[in-house]
Formats: C-alpha cells, sequence, structure tokens
C-alpha cells in the first residue's frame, strides 16, 4: 500500500517510459516523480530529449512502452483534450494566440461558454476570468486585441487559459525565454502563488538562476536519459551545471596547437535589436585572430543568431563597429560582405543554406554564380558549374549521383558537404559555422570539425557558435561564453572546465568566478 | 532529369484527356453527338488555312500572357494581372501609332511594341514595388490595377483616340500593321499576323533567360527558396521587382502585339479582356515551361476557334466548348492540389519523424 499512497502524493509519475521514432530513442527508460504542490524543473541541453517528454505528458506522442500516472491513476492519453480533461496544460514557448481576438476571446478560444443555440455567453466567462486574474495576480486587459499587449501579458493570458480549464498541473517551456528582467520576477512570484494554492508545475528552463530561485526539485536529463533529480535547495549551481554538462567520452579532433596572427574579425562594442526593437546582443566586443577557431558557447536564445546575422549582414547592428580583414563592413550588405572574406555555414542549412530543389551543381554556385567564370555577361556557364562541380563532390566526399541531383534527395550530412564546399573552396578569411553539425551521425561530425581545424591551420579565422559545449571544446582554441546578449568572458579552451563554462553560460561572468576561487584560494 | 521530364508531360496531358472524356460524358447524358461534335471542334480549328490562321492569331497574346504570368510564378508571386497589363499594352501601343502615323512603318511597329512592354511593365511594377517595400499582397494589388486599367483605358479611347462619339479609336495605318498581303493570302483572308513569330521568338528568349542566365537564376532562387537566397546576398526587393515588371511587360507585348496585328484600333471595353486570365491557364498547363506555353496556347486557341465551328455544322451548343475547356483547367488545378497535398504530406511525415 505504500506505493499506493506514493502514487497519490504524485500530480505525475513515469515508470520506465521509452519515446522511440525508429532506431533512435528520444527518452529511454524515464522514471519521474512530479510532486503535487511543487516546482519541478526539468533540465538539459537542446536535443536532449525534454521536449519528448512533454509532448508525451500533453498528449501528442504516445510513449513508445511504459506507462503514465496523473493523480495515481494510469492513463493512456491520445490527445492534447485527453490531456487537457485530466488537468494537464502547457504554456508553450512560442504563444498559441489569435493576435485580432480580444484576451477574453483567445482564453475562452476552444471552450466557448454557449447559450442555447450556440449563441456566446462571454459574460459568464469574463467573471470567471477575471476572478482567476485576481486570484493569481495575473494582470491582463480583457478586451484589447492580443496583437496590442506586451510580450509578458500574452503570457499571463496563456496562464489563464490553463486555469480557465481547471488545469492543476501545468508545464511551462521556457517561459522567461522572451521576458524582460521584471516580467521575469513577475512571473516567478506568480508561479509560486500558484502551488501555494495547490498547483503543481513543471518548469524546463536552462537558466540555473532561476531554478535555484523558484524549484523544490530538478531532474537533469541529457541524451534522453535521466541522469539525475536533486531536491534544489541541497545543491548548488556548480552541482547543476556539471549535471546538466556531463563529461562523455567523445571524439578528439586532432589538431596541433594554434599560432594565433592578427585578428581578421574585429568586433567593438556591437549591439543588435531584434524585430521587435528587443536588444539581443548588448556592446559585446571581442576578436577572431588568423590561424584560430573562436567558439561561442551559450544557451540558445542568448544573442549568438543575432550576432552572426549581424555580422555577416542579415540583421542591421544598432551601434557598434565589425572589421573583417581590416575592411569595416558595418552593416554593409550580404554579398559585399561575403565579397570582403566572409564563408558562413548558416545554422538551418535546409533553410538558409541551400535551395533544395535545385541541384547540387547549382546550388555549389549560389555565392559565386554572378562572376566570373560561374558565368559572363549575364549568361551562366553551365558546363563550368557542373565540372566545378564535380571537382568538389570528388574532393569534399559529397556521395551523390550526380551533380544534377537535386540537393534536396541528398542525406542532412551531405547536404552540409554541399555548404561547406563552397564556403570553405573560397579560401574566407573568416569562417562563420553555426552549429554545422546540427543532427548528424559521428562519422560526418568528425569530418566536419577536421574540416574547421584545416580552415584554421591555412591560416585563416573560424567562428565557431555551437550550443554543444562538447563540440565547442573540441574544436575551439578560445571560447566566448555569451549569456543574454554579453559577453561571460573568453577562455583557453585548453585550460578551462565545463563546470566553469557552465557556470558561464548560466550567467556568472568569468571575472566573478576567479574572484571566488581566490577567495577558496586565500583561506 | 528525363524522368522528371516525363512525369511533368504526363499530368497536363493527363488533364487534357480526362477534360474530353468528361466533356464527352456529359454531352451524352444531354444527347449530343460527343464525336461529331468533337470532329467538328477540330475542322473548326484545323480544317482549312483560313481556320488555321484564325487559330494561330488567337494564340498569339496567349502565348505572351502565358510567358508573363510564368515569371511572376517563377518568382514565387501570383501576378493575376495579366489582363490590365495587357490592356495597358494593347492601349499604348494604339496611342503611339495615333500619336505619330506618318512614321515609317518598322518604326511605328517597333515603337508600338515598346510603348506596349514599358506600360505593361510599369503596370505590374507598381505591384512589384508594393509588394518589396511594403509586403503588399500582390493578387489584391494586380486585381485593382485591372480595373484601374479598364477604366482608364475607357476613358482615353473616348476622350482622345474616338472620332466624335464612337466607342473604339480610330484605325491605324496600314503602315503600322503587323498583318500583311502575303499572310493574309496563304490563309484565304484570315487575320493571322507576324504576332506569332514575335511571341514564338519571345517564348524562345525566356527559356534561355530563364535556365541559362544569371537573372534566371535569381528568379528562381527567390521562387524556390527566398530565405537562403537572401543568406546567398541576393537582393529580394530587387528580384522582386524585377520578376513582377519583366511579367508585366510580356503581357504588355501580348497587347501590343494583338493591338496592331488583330484589332488594329482599341475599343470601349465592358470588362477585361479574358485574354489575361487565360494567360494564366496557359501557363499552369504548361507548368510554366516557355516552350510548353506555345503549344498549351495552340490548345486553347484551337478550343477557342474550333468551338465557334461546332453550333454550325452540329446542333451542340457552343457553351459545350466552355465547359471542356473549363474542365481542362480544372484538372490541371486539381492535379496541382493532388501535387501539394501529397508533398505536404510527405514534408509533415519527415518533421515529425525528426522530432
Amino acid at each position: 500500500m505504500q506505493s499506493n499512497f506514493d502514487q497519490a502524493s504524485c500530480a505525475i509519475e513515469l515508470k520506465h517510459m521509452t519515446k522511440a521514432f525508429g532506431d533512435f530513442k528520444a527518452n529511454n527508460d524515464i522514471n519521474l516523480k512530479i510532486k503535487k504542490g511543487q516546482i519541478h524543473a526539468l533540465l538539459g541541453e537542446n536535443g536532449a530529449g525534454k521536449s519528448t517528454m512533454m509532448n508525451v505528458l500533453s498528449g501528442l506522442y504516445q510513449p513508445t512502452s511504459g506507462d503514465v500516472f496523473v493523480n495515481g491513476e494510469k492513463v493512456a492519453m491520445t490527445s492534447s483534450k485527453d490531456a487537457n480533461n485530466l488537468g494537464i496544460g502547457m504554456v508553450h514557448q512560442h504563444f498559441m494566440l489569435v493576435d485580432d481576438f480580444t484576451v477574453i476571446e483567445n482564453i475562452v478560444l476552444g471552450a466557448e461558454p454557449t447559450k442555447a443555440a450556440g449563441i456566446l455567453n462571454l459574460k459568464q466567462a469574463r467573471q470567471k476570468i477575471m476572478d482567476l486574474s485576481e486570484k493569481y495576480h495575473l494582470e491582463i486587459d480583457p478586451d484589447a486585441k492580443v496583437r496590442d499587449i506586451s510580450v509578458g501579458m500574452q503570457q499571463r493570458v496563456e496562464i489563464l487559459k490553463l486555469l480557465y480549464r481547471d488545469a492543476n498541473i501545468l508545464i511551462f517551456d521556457e517561459p522567461t525565454a522572451v521576458l524582460t528582467p521584471s516580467e521575469i520576477t513577475e512571473l516567478m512570484a506568480i508561479m509560486k502563488e500558484m502551488v501555494q494554492e495547490g498547483k503543481s508545475i513543471i518548469l524546463i528552463t536552462h537558466k540555473l538562476d532561476e531554478i535555484k530561485e523558484v524549484a523544490d526539485e530538478c531532474t537533469v536529463i541529457r541524451r534522453g536519459q535521466i541522469i539525475g533529480s536533486v531536491l534544489v535547495k541541497n545543491s548548488s549551481e556548480q552541482q547543476l551545471a556539471d549535471m546538466m554538462v556531463g563529461r562523455e567520452v567523445s571524439f578528439k579532433t586532432d589538431k596541433t596547437k594554434s599560432k594565433p596572427g592578427e585578428a581578421v574579425l574585429k568586433i567593438e562594442n556591437l549591439s543588435v535589436k531584434d524585430s521587435q526593437k528587443v536588444e539581443r546582443v548588448k556592446n559585446l566586443s571581442f576578436n577572431v585572430r588568423a590561424g584560430e577557431v573562436l567558439g561561442i558557447a551559450g544557451v540558445d536564445g542568448n544573442g549568438q543568431s543575432e550576432l552572426v546575422q549581424a555580422i555577416s549582414g542579415l540583421e542591421k547592428s544598432s551601434s557598434g563597429s565589425i572589421t573583417l580583414d581590416n575592411q569595416n563592413i558595418t552593416n554593409l550588405k550580404v554579398r559585399k560582405v561575403t565579397e570582403a572574406g566572409l564563408g558562413h555555414i548558416p545554422e538551418d542549412r535546409q533553410r538558409f543554406g541551400l535551395i533544395l530543389p535545385m541541384t547540387v551543381s547549382e546550388n555549389i554556385a549560389l555565392q559565386s554564380y554572378y562572376c566570373k567564370p560561374d558565368s559572363a555577361h549575364g549568361v551562366l556557364k553551365y558546363n563550368y558549374m557542373n565540372e566545378h562541380a564535380r571537382h568538389l563532390i570528388e574532393q569534399f566526399d559529397i556521395r551523390t549521383s550526380s551533380e544534377k541531383s537535386e540537393t534536396g534527395a541528398l542525406s542532412g550530412g551531405n547536404q552540409q558537404k554541399v555548404i561547406i564546399a563552397r564556403e570553405v573552396e573560397r579560401n574566407p578569411k573568416l569562417l562563420i559555422a553555426a552549429n554545422p553539425t546540427r543532427g548528424l551521425d559521428v562519422g560526418a561530425i568528425e569530418y566536419i570539425h577536421k574540416r574547421l581545424v584545416d580552415q584554421r591551420d591555412k591560416g585563416n579565422g573560424v567562428l565557431l557558435v555551437s550550443f554543444s559545449l562538447d563540440e565547442i571544446l573540441n574544436v575551439s582554441d578560445r571560447i566566448l561564453v555569451m549569456h543574454n546578449g554579453e559577453n561571460m568572458g573568453i577562455v583557453e579552451a585548453s585550460r578551462t572546465s565545463e563546470q566553469e563554462l557552465g557556470l558561464m553560460m548560466a550567467g556568472t561572468p568569468l571575472d566573478k568566478i576567479k574572484k571566488s576561487k581566490r577567495k577558496v584560494a586565500d583561506k | 532529369m528525363s524522368k522528371n521530364w516525363k512525369s511533368r508531360l504526363s499530368i497536363p496531358l493527363i488533364s487534357i484527356l480526362a477534360g474530353f472524356v468528361l466533356g464527352a460524358i456529359i454531352m451524352l447524358c444531354l444527347g449530343y453527338d460527343p464525336i461529331m461534335t468533337y470532329e467538328a471542334l477540330f475542322t473548326g480549328a484545323w480544317g482549312d488555312p483560313n481556320s488555321i490562321g484564325e487559330t494561330l492569331r488567337q494564340a498569339t497574346p496567349l502565348i505572351l500572357t502565358g510567358l508573363g504570368f510564368s515569371v511572376a510564378t517563377s518568382a514565387g508571386f501570383f501576378n493575376i494581372g495579366g489582363a490590365g497589363q495587357y490592356l495597358v499594352g494593347w492601349l499604348s501601343s494604339i496611342w503611339f501609332v495615333l500619336s505619330f502615323p506618318s512614321l515609317p512603318g518598322v518604326v511605328l511597329i517597333t515603337g508600338a511594341i515598346a510603348a506596349g512592354a514599358i506600360a505593361g511593365g510599369i503596370w505590374s511594377g507598381i505591384a512589384g514595388v508594393l509588394r518589396a517595400y511594403l509586403k503588399t499582397n500582390e493578387v489584391i494589388t494586380t486585381i485593382m490595377l485591372n480595373y484601374i486599367a479598364l477604366y482608364l483605358s475607357n476613358w482615353i479611347v473616348k476622350s482622345f483616340l474616338a472620332n466624335g462619339d464612337a466607342d473604339y479609336s480610330k484605325s491605324i495605318p496600314q503602315s503600322a500593321s503587323l498583318r500583311s498581303p502575303f499572310l493574309m493570302e496563304l490563309t484565304n483572308n484570315s487575320t493571322f499576323h507576324y504576332g506569332l513569330f514575335i511571341a514564338i521568338v519571345i517564348a524562345i528568349i525566356m527559356a534561355f533567360v530563364m535556365k541559362k542566365t544569371t537573372v534566371g537564376y535569381e528568379i528562381r532562387s527567390i521562387g524556390l527558396n527566398s530565405d537562403a537566397s537572401k543568406y546567398a546576398g541576393m537582393s529580394t526587393k530587387k528580384v522582386i521587382i524585377l520578376a513582377m515588371t519583366l511579367s508585366g511587360l510580356l503581357a504588355g507585348i501580348g497587347g501590343a502585339v494583338d493591338g496592331i496585328g488583330n484589332y488594329q484600333n482599341i475599343l470601349v471595353l465592358a470588362s477585361t479582356p479574358s485574354v489575361g486570365f487565360d494567360g494564366l491557364a496557359v501557363a499552369l498547363l504548361a507548368y510554366g515551361n516557355p516552350i510548353g506555353i506555345v503549344f498549351a496556347s495552340l490548345l486553347f486557341a484551337s478550343l477557342k476557334i474550333g468551338g465557334l465551328n461546332i453550333p454550325v455544322v452540329s446542333n451542340t451548343p457552343s457553351e459545350i466548348v466552355d465547359i471542356v475547356i473549363a474542365l481542362i483547367i480544372f484538372f490541371v488545378g486539381a492535379s496541382y492540389l493532388f501535387e501539394y497535398i501529397s508533398k505536404k504530406m510527405k514534408t509533415n511525415k519527415s518533421k515529425g519523424g525528426k522530432a
């Protein structure tokens, strides 16, 4: 009977839950207990399997094997409606709101109260919503259109949507990623209030300080498996960072010590705003020298994409300067930046790097089609383009039946090789690689890492942006950590540790870490 | 490549066949003789030199409006304003000739075609600029520009180009016409004119431009993946405006050629010319392939001209031909829908697998 009691005190329990996609196990033998009336944090790197687990809990995926218990009862959810009926609701990272509807209309959407003959009864709904809003201090403007309210209020609307449906178990997926610091403080208070009212919360996050502040328990996931669960009050941020990053055996890329020369890329006091006018890169300064790989580590969404876009000319910077090979390239057009000596392996190869319905040879010409020898007087030289493509296919070992094959027919690794062949072959002064191995198998990863180091050995600079610490540590000579758009410090790859990087990724600047170390040493 | 070619050819052919078969079934249900009707259709379009001449003349503007539509489609835009662009092209060509009637013939013809091209280009270029800088939906702007073209043209014809109260303009001098005694003699006094050869040459040029030039490469790239094109340093704004302008320019030439070849004047119209919309259907049937557009235009022209013969030699009403044309377009559209659905299903599947 003991176990029954245990289950009843759990809002959610997963027992030996496995979710596989083909041969790939996104969740492997997960055992997890979420206690009632607590905030349970879920910590893990990108692709660790957190989203899959939450999709199982919200009824979108069915587990391949294992059981799910909600409030002590074994359940089999086949749709998000089932999850709804069980009182489980999710606040998505990307809000699911109708811009042109009012706040109230959005909250009742899908569960509209009606009078006879299907006529909306918003009056009754309004009363319930305003009561909930007051009870949990979720301040809203009920008649404003969603497109006109702040991001913070949109999130409160999402939360009210769940409370309106009487959800007792709330899943927050990276809720603070889009919020300002004061909105974050507010949200933390609201979450604490909700658990006091008996709700249970699962908080998915990368941010250790938030976990320390609100969570009772924290479970760490890595590569689809649970590494462990700890009581937050008994563990330090250091310990949590250790658990998240882990120490795993990995391929070490063979490389000699770097012989850095002059700076090829100089970033000075750079700030970049995104389309919503939110500052995503804040007063950032650093150099990439010839003959070195500078890795940029950091959790997704801390300004790395905006930095890369500003360097490559895709996004305008709001202040500061960018110098490439002694030319000022600040806010130049993409093509001018490319011509100044930039190679770019973009983060989403299928969306930004390739035109999939075009042939391999047309994709290889994507950066050079407008100049000789790919074309002359505006006419493409297909004979040359195809011959050149055949040459690169051999040199870069691209597996394709012909240079005239559709690029979309190639495997992911070979698609990436097409981009690398195109970018590396021009021998750019600076090569930016943004998550170049995401989603690729071990063989392709090793190959790509080797190409990046080759580029360094040729005396060019390489800027590697990656969410994978393994990759950063393996390939980089120096590592810059970005957090919230700011530079947390630059360390030598050979003289740092995962712990140190983990702390910096969570927002502790390098000098602060050094100071506390010194204090320990002094004692 | 060759496999791709076959499948590309098979869909329009199946659509055409399906249109004819279903048309025959409808005729049988209504008590008309499909074999006799189709025979009348064929002889009406290709049975004698005069019919052939009329069919070729009918195909001429269709080729050009079809090419125009397909250029915009390659860049990812739905230029539904072919009718308006054709009309401003027609108007400008006639206006040019009537303004300088004493110039030598060669100058008049070249000038008239150039005037039509420029007018058509500007007309759709407006939609292109709005799209590039303000993200205005080109479907809405081109439809509205069609109406503006219609009423503007009617007003200009009545106010400046007509004799007295007539609702058509003065006729152009013989020297500016694309017709020739030689072609008339050859086709037994049909309205066939040199415009067809201009249209075919332009189709060949467009096939070259789209496949072999850097401009065509940019247009195709942006149509297929505008994000990657931006990353590769292409100016999407420039290419959008260029593709839309080129699209209207071709439709404008269609209007000019029809104006100085077929009509020899310009009329006050009750509605936007159907040639613009037929060009859209032609381009869809041909998958945007310029040479395919030539053949698709010939098919559409045959149905139109041949259809005139049906009520003459049989008791089938000519509306049946319109039904067959509509059915063919319907099946072409349905095959696109079918392809779209199967593609969507494929990508959804692969996304679901990776997640």
